[in-house]
């Protein structure tokens, strides 16, 4: 079931509240971008003060993080992570080659848009991005979170069979279990 | 047939003032670890609102009846844990259901909730979950022996098997039972150390190592039944130990500082020591507590 987050009653102004302080990440570091995760979390920047914290399962976490460049091969991982993680789940995608391929821009075997597979709901630039940036990009995510806006999931839903062909075309050997809600 | 009004007023209550606490308790314990670590550290509403988020996950996938249960059984047996504890000495309200006889009951019911847990994980096909729970089941072997010994030590020596009996018994500072038999409070204490399941012993929820063992294949609405359970049987176990060893509490301030202090003993033994081997903490259960253990028994029956 998908229930309108943005509907401004008391019931919702709580849940969106406890979700946007409330932020388990799961980290999915293919690319050089997991390095700038130990700083966020440990001592010199803290992301715990901000309820950000690394879960340990898909099942467990809220936000996908996707650290770098995607392979071929790792987008399809990805994808299993990402439909294994319950809802509301958002996706963060990170640094340059999440958005245009960045310095990967004509290999043959990365994914350049990740937009076009996964619904991302926040975008941090930079190659790499600092610990201060992925931190104002988990404030972003607050923001939509609390405004009701943070809808990738939703959006996913209804867009399926498009990101379906999307991710067809590009992943040849396609044998994945069907989604389960 | 009268119904005592205030006996159910304490039953409505109880669970809630237990979790209340026990969450706080929680979230205080991330904050402390973070001052620790030199960290500033989440808001000691933390865990709340993480429980909060769970409870609001709108799906949640399950692999079984089994494992629909098993976070079923595992709040079951905190609650019922909690039940047979008096909570406020001498108090009609908060005396709750505690029978003569009821440490023994208590040595059952409290290993029931890790059970379910073990039937629950089983059912996920996790191998994460799979180890996790051999690991949790061979910790219990090792801790429940040093706590049984301390109890029946004490229940020796003060010729009862009742808590209320027990704090009868604790009428001053100088009578608690920690003083009277310290060598059963140190048995007692290194067992609740593995029983909380902060580090050295958290064997059994590895994140870094087995992904967090039994709940790995839990979300959303599941976890944060697991989440209030552990909240409440934590409560119910540091009521116990205060019960037992620290003379209870006679109103809730008491209550308060007696299970906070008890509380930091694992909490703050946790943020120092790294993780133990599965082997070196049951070797380890099998050895001070033990010997501890049975020096008790020894010094009451000779």
């Amino acid at each position: 079931m998908i229930y309108d987050k943005s509907s401004g009653k008391i019931v919702d102004i709580i849940k969106n509240y406890a979700r946007k302080h409330s932020l388990w990440i799961v980290a999915y570091g293919t690319g050089c971008g997991a390095i700038e995760l130990p700083p966020t979390m440990t001592s010199r920047y803290d992301a715990e003060r901000f309820g950000i914290r690394g879960s340990a399962t898909p099942r467990q976490a809220d936000v996908l993080l996707i650290t770098g460049y995607l392979a071929v091969k790792t987008l399809k991982r990805v994808i299993r992570t990402y439909e294994q993680m319950q809802d509301p789940k958002y996706v963060i995608g990170f640094g340059s080659c999440t958005i245009n391929g960045g310095m990967y821009w004509d290999s043959y075997n990365t994914v350049k848009a990740l937009d076009r597979y996964l619904p991302v709901d926040v975008y941090i630039n930079g190659c790499m991005p600092r610990p201060e940036a992925v931190i104002s990009g988990f404030i972003e995510l607050q923001k939509l979170i609390e405004a009701g806006k943070a809808n990738g999931a939703k959006k996913y839903k209804e867009n399926l069979d498009w990101y379906r062909e999307n991710q067809r075309k590009v992943i040849k050997n396609w044998k994945m279990p069907d989604y389960n809600w | 047939m009268n119904i005592n009004w205030l006996s159910v007023l304490g039953i409505i209550t109880t669970p809630i003032i237990a979790f209340i606490v026990g969450v706080t308790y929680g979230g205080l314990t991330r904050r402390i670890t973070a001052r620790i670590q030199n960290r500033y550290g989440p808001p000691s509403s933390q865990n709340l609102l993480d429980i909060i988020k769970l409870y609001s996950k709108e799906t949640s996938i399950q692999h079984g009846v089994m494992q629909h249960l098993g976070p079923v059984f595992a709040i079951t047996a905190s609650i019922t844990t909690l039940y047979f504890i008096p909570v406020i000495k001498n108090s009609v309200v908060f005396t709750n259901l505690s029978f003569n006889g009821d440490l023994i009951f208590l040595l059952y019911i409290m290993v029931f909730g890790s059970l379910g847990m073990a039937l629950g994980a089983g059912q996920t096909g996790n191998p994460n979950a799979a180890i996790g729970v051999s690991r949790g089941l061979s910790q219990m072997v090792g801790y429940e022996i040093p706590f049984v010994l301390s109890l029946v030590a004490i229940m020796t020596q003060f010729h009862t098997t009742s808590l209320t009996d027990l704090l009868a018994v604790q009428k001053h500072f100088a009578d608690w039972i920690i003083f009277q038999s310290p060598l059963a409070f140190i048995a007692g204490i290194l067992a609740f150390l593995g029983m909380m399941g902060y580090a050295p012993f958290d064997v059994v929820i590895a994140p870094a190592e087995i992904a967090s063992g039994p709940p790995s294949e839990f979300g959303g609405k599941y976890l944060a039944l697991m989440m209030t359970s552990r909240s409440i049987f934590t409560f119910a176990k540091l009521v116990l130990f205060t019960d037992i060893f620290l003379g209870g509490a006679s109103d809730f301030i008491t209550l308060i500082i007696k299970t906070f202090l008890l509380y930091m003993i694992p909490v703050l033994t946790g943020i120092v020591f790294p993780r133990f081997r599965t082997e070196q903490s049951i070797c380890f259960f099998w050895k001070w507590p033990l010997v501890f253990g049975v020096l008790a028994i020894l010094v009451v029956v000779l």
